[in-house]
């Protein structure tokens, strides 16, 4: 079971900032380990978020966004007390969603 | 800052962290067998069907990205913004950001022009999100980051920025 | 050595001497040091060490090992179970154990005692493999609850002084292949290796820097270190043996360090390069 994201929500008006801290090792699939061998590629492809369950975030990702990735997205017309939802998909099919109320 | 996952309270008491691990397994296991079926009927939504730009995550050069996300060539513009650092301690995490003042983008790139493969992350906008997104990028060398826009219009627009990659310390 | 690195320190001064500006000119490049704070800075929100912070609780509170405990009564020097301001306090003596000790350690006596765990097993266990890695995360937490305070670590116990003294001895002994000491490096202000400027651990270095701002997460490795960890590292750049995990060596090093920074703040877990 992949470990839990951090996610804060802060609404500023009628714009939310939503940072995402994901647990996620983003393996490139281009670095060898100590005895040669190609560390196959592992890394999340998509990344969604849904405000009070209607999508508002649709992203891409490739190998080369960091380990443990970092995101920040702006949503509008979010007020403190909603929720919001972030779901990450990897390569291997492996899923994650957390959620947390807007403050 | 709160952060929960979707586990109903009845099925916290009944966890131990044996069958916890187990349950979750076979709700895994189970989610994705509804998923085929469902995605079979077409009752997904698009993001589980879409299938992954591979093409576009592979491409070495701006005009073969373009090619493979069925755009144009890139314009600069003043109006698109890429946030990222001058020198970066450290080119395993690199904060980037990717923005336009421009209303009626589709999509928000972020490239680093170096990188065995060009794109780093892709973000679609639409009517809930601010065209503004900030990630952070491992960066193979020191090289031109790009924030590129691609607008609804067929426009393609975007903003660079050289960031320079250093290695610290006693080296690594 | 010493030579060199004020050859390193030379260099990178005047490379981030700035030109003085003359109205009309575009605005001049940043320094390189200014570079790396602005870098620094743009990283301090969204620290991934919170991901270490949010196991470490976990594991805290979880009921584990051959005694299906919680880690809930550890004494980590303010009592059982206090955790809030701890960290600041570390290293320090402990009655039960009859030694001084720092978080690791500590941590160590607390999973064996309290839960059954076999504290030399994990200390001969690769860092973050198997409880090794329980061990970090719990750091990472329990030092978030020290944040923003100021080191304060006893000096009262004769174990304690005689711990520093240790430490000091420990700090200025020069051996291995290069003739190293934790001095070559951090015996003097104003030294650079490449672009990091290196702390004067002889002294206090000021709010968040030097042992006040570990533990951290290592940006170019992706791991969470611990102070264990930082100096175990430290070892390895001096083409030292390895140190044992939590031995008298490293904790008296650690009471050298966090009583010369007394005052200071603690930013841990903090992110670094």
């Amino acid at each position: 079971m992949p470990d839990p994201m951090r996610i804060r929500a802060q609404a500023a008006g009628d714009k939310t900032t939503v940072r995402v801290l994901m647990s996620h090792e983003m393996e490139t699939g281009l670095r060898k380990d100590p005895a040669g061998k190609t560390i196959p590629a592992w890394f999340i492809q998509e990344v969604t978020a849904q405000l009070n369950g209607k999508p508002v975030l649709t992203a891409e990702w490739g190998p080369s966004v960091s380990k443990n990735p970092f995101l920040q997205f702006i949503v509008k017309g979010a007020k403190a007390g909603d929720k919001i939802a972030v779901t990450w998909r990897d390569n291997r099919g492996e899923t994650r969603t957390d959620e947390a109320t807007v403050s | 800052m709160h952060s929960h996952t979707k586990t109903s309270n009845v099925d916290r008491l009944k966890e131990t962290p044996m069958t916890n691990h187990l349950n979750r397994r076979m709700a895994l296991a189970r989610s994705a067998q509804v998923a085929l079926m469902l995605g079979g009927l077409g009752l997904l939504p698009r993001t589980a069907l879409a299938a992954y730009p591979t093409a576009a995550f592979e491409a070495k050069t701006i005009p073969d990205l373009m090619k493979a996300l069925g755009a144009g060539a890139p314009v600069e513009s003043k109006d698109v913004t890429v946030t990222a650092p001058d020198i970066a301690e450290n080119g395993a995490v690199v904060p980037v950001g990717a923005s336009t003042s421009l209303p009626g983008a589709k999509r928000l790139l972020l490239l680093v022009e170096k990188n065995p493969s060009m794109l780093s992350a892709a973000f679609d906008v639409n009517e809930f999100v601010e065209p503004s997104f900030t990630t952070r990028v491992k960066m193979g060398q020191s090289s031109n980051v790009l924030a590129v826009a691609l607008m609804a219009d067929g426009r393609v627009l975007y903003a660079q920025k050289e960031v320079k990659v250093t290695l610290g310390g006693c080296g690594g | 050595m010493r030579s060199r690195l004020i050859a390193f320190a030379a260099i990178a001064a005047s490379a981030t001497a700035t030109v003085p500006l003359v109205a009309q000119t575009p605005p001049q490049p940043k320094s390189a040091a200014d570079g790396i704070a602005e870098y620094r800075k743009m990283l301090e929100d969204g620290n991934p060490a919170e991901l270490f912070e949010a196991k470490g609780e976990d594991l805290w509170k979880t009921a584990r090992g051959p005694k299906n405990a919680t880690l809930e009564a550890c004494d980590l020097g303010l009592g059982p179970g206090v955790v809030k301001g701890a960290w600041a306090q570390l290293p320090r003596y402990f009655p039960d154990t009859k030694k001084v000790q720092d978080l690791e350690s500590r941590l160590l006596s607390c999973m064996q005692s309290l839960q059954g765990f076999d504290a030399a097993e994990i200390a001969a266990t690769p860092f973050d493999k198997g409880e090794q890695a329980t061990v970090t995360a719990l750091a990472a937490w329990i030092s978030s609850l020290s944040r923003g305070m100021k080191m304060a670590l006893p000096q009262k116990h004769p174990e304690e002084k005689r711990a520093y003294e240790l430490g000091k001895r420990a700090f200025f002994y020069r051996g291995g292949p290069m003739d190293f000491s934790c001095a070559s490096c951090h015996g003097e202000a104003g030294k650079r290796i490449r672009l990091q400027d290196l702390p004067d651990l002889t002294k206090n270095p000021g709010d968040g820097v030097g042992f006040a701002a570990w533990p951290a997460y290592r940006v170019s490795s992706g791991e969470m270190w611990s102070m264990q960890r930082r100096l175990n590292d430290c070892f390895r750049q001096q083409r030292f043996p390895y140190p044992g995990f939590a031995s008298d060596a490293t904790i008296a090093l650690g009471v050298y360090m966090g009583v010369n920074a007394k005052g200071a703040e603690s930013i841990a877990p903090a992110i670094k390069r």
